[in-house]
């Protein structure tokens, strides 16, 4: 899936901490749990018309799944594939438990403020996708259920949810294939369902790479009609580009 | 969880019917309580709640789950904002679940869904996008339409991480009935989905009530 062995670009995201990036078309994201245990935040945009985005409801529904994994496509409200799930490690990820918020960290691990941390002050999900998407001209408006790498929630017959810690290892690699330009939001702040004692804080290494065309017969193209569907959406999207 | 309501129909002080493929807005004062009435069954209510004073504050399906350790919606559940409030309890259920993961139809999510020459049909999308255009007064635009509930829908979930959309467990009289515990707007789409066999391909009419 990768067409050039040696990243583009390699940076590491501190664990409690957030960032964001436009990535293109054709490029894959590589993310990689340093540490083990890590959960990475994530919401996607449409730079071009922000109004379209990661949409959790259609990416479940289209692909009959409560959990993503390899072969599984990322889905944006407006029909389309924001990105392939080319490789994982773990075979199970997290998009429907959301992300913590400055209540929910102060009532679970405390409260620690830059004043007495400095950078290891705990930061929370909410505020970190909020700073990254200001800096777009987003706001709390734009924002929508998120993906959460490295996490693994199942349910039991009632429904009733249940967090698996230490779902991920050190060295655990998801690899996401863009399918259109996308802006990229992160934040490595802890799953809001972390049974860990102490504020988790795991780094997450991300990786671009560029990607090898993608042929009419790749496994992300016919894991579904709905996903063929979604990707003669993006054909069409791109004829007019 | 079972729970009927005492509420009696006479004495509300709002009812209106809606009919498939249309939507309902109203704001509901802290305090009053408001059904939504599957009046011939099998009908999907795609609701949306925002705080009435303030709609960047809105219903938030993954809070709302997260935080009641339950993916299904029934009497008991209290349903949280964006922003952690609580923004109405349910407190009656005549139909035991309901669904917030499988989100609304949409013009473009039809052709993904169903087929790509589906996506001229009717959908809550459309309901929604033009109830925030007819209301401009709300200041609201595409950027509100988030994740819905869609009351008397059953999507279940399995252990294995699979989803599907199972037979409705709705019929003719069910109902949902919710107290506000902050001044809500509330925005329903009743569904005109003409795609999917949960509703036998025939959307029908709901009634909403609303008691002081």
């Amino acid at each position: 899936m990768l067409q050039t062995a040696t990243p583009l670009y390699d940076d590491l995201i501190p664990g409690g901490s957030h960032w964001s990036l436009i990535i293109r078309r054709g490029h894959v994201l590589r993310l990689i749990d340093e540490t083990g245990g890590a959960s990475l935040g994530m919401l996607l945009y449409n730079p071009e018309n922000t109004l379209e985005r990661y949409n959790m409801p259609d990416t479940l529904k289209n692909q009959h799944t409560f959990h993503l994994t390899r072969g599984h496509v990322l889905f944006s409200d407006m029909g389309r594939v924001f990105a392939s799930i080319t490789r994982d490690d773990l075979g199970w990820h997290d998009t429907v438990s959301g992300t913590s918020n400055a209540d929910l960290v102060a009532r679970r691990w405390g409260e620690k403020t830059y004043q007495q941390a400095h950078n290891h002050y705990h930061r929370n999900g909410l505020t970190s996708f909020l700073n990254e998407l200001a800096k777009f001209g987003l706001g709390k408006k734009d924002l929508t259920a998120n993906l959460n790498w490295f996490s693994k929630v199942q349910t039991d017959d009632d429904g009733n949810m249940r967090f698996v810690p230490e779902h991920s290892s050190a060295g655990a690699v998801v690899d996401l294939r863009f399918e259109m330009d996308t802006l990229v939001v992160m934040h490595t702040c802890p799953h809001p369902l972390d049974t860990a004692t102490e504020y988790p804080r795991r780094p997450v290494r991300y990786q671009l790479f560029t990607a090898a065309s993608v042929s009419d017969a790749d496994p992300c193209k016919i894991s579904s009609p709905e996903a063929t569907r979604a990707f003669a959406n993006n054909a069409l999207y791109h004829l007019m580009q | 969880m079972i729970k009927p309501s005492s509420l009696q129909p006479e004495a509300a002080a709002f009812r209106e019917t809606v009919p498939a493929g249309e939507y309902f807005l109203k704001v509901v004062k802290a305090g009053q309580s408001v059904r939504i009435l599957d009046l011939e069954g099998n009908q999907a209510a795609d609701t949306l709640f925002y705080n009435a004073s303030n709609p960047s504050e809105r219903y938030s399906a993954v809070d709302t789950i997260r935080e009641q350790g339950n993916v299904y919606l029934t009497a008991g559940s209290r349903l949280l904002s964006s922003e952690g409030n609580l923004m109405l309890e349910i407190t009656a259920d005549t139909c035991g679940r309901h669904d917030t993961l499988g989100g609304a139809c949409a013009a473009e999510s039809n052709t993904t869904r169903y087929a790509l020459e589906k996506k001229c049909m009717h959908s809550c999308r459309d309901s929604w996008l033009v109830a925030v255009t007819e209301h401009e007064e709300l200041g609201m635009s595409k950027r509100d339409i988030t994740h819905n509930i869609n009351f008397f829908m059953n999507v279940p979930v399995t252990a294995e991480g699979g989803l599907t959309f199972a037979d409705g467990i709705s019929d003719a009289g069910k109902y949902v009935e919710l107290k506000a515990a902050m001044d809500v707007l509330v925005m329903i789409s009743n569904c005109p989905q003409l795609n999917n066999p949960c509703n036998a391909y025939n959307p029908t009419p709901i009634e909403v009530l609303v008691w002081e």
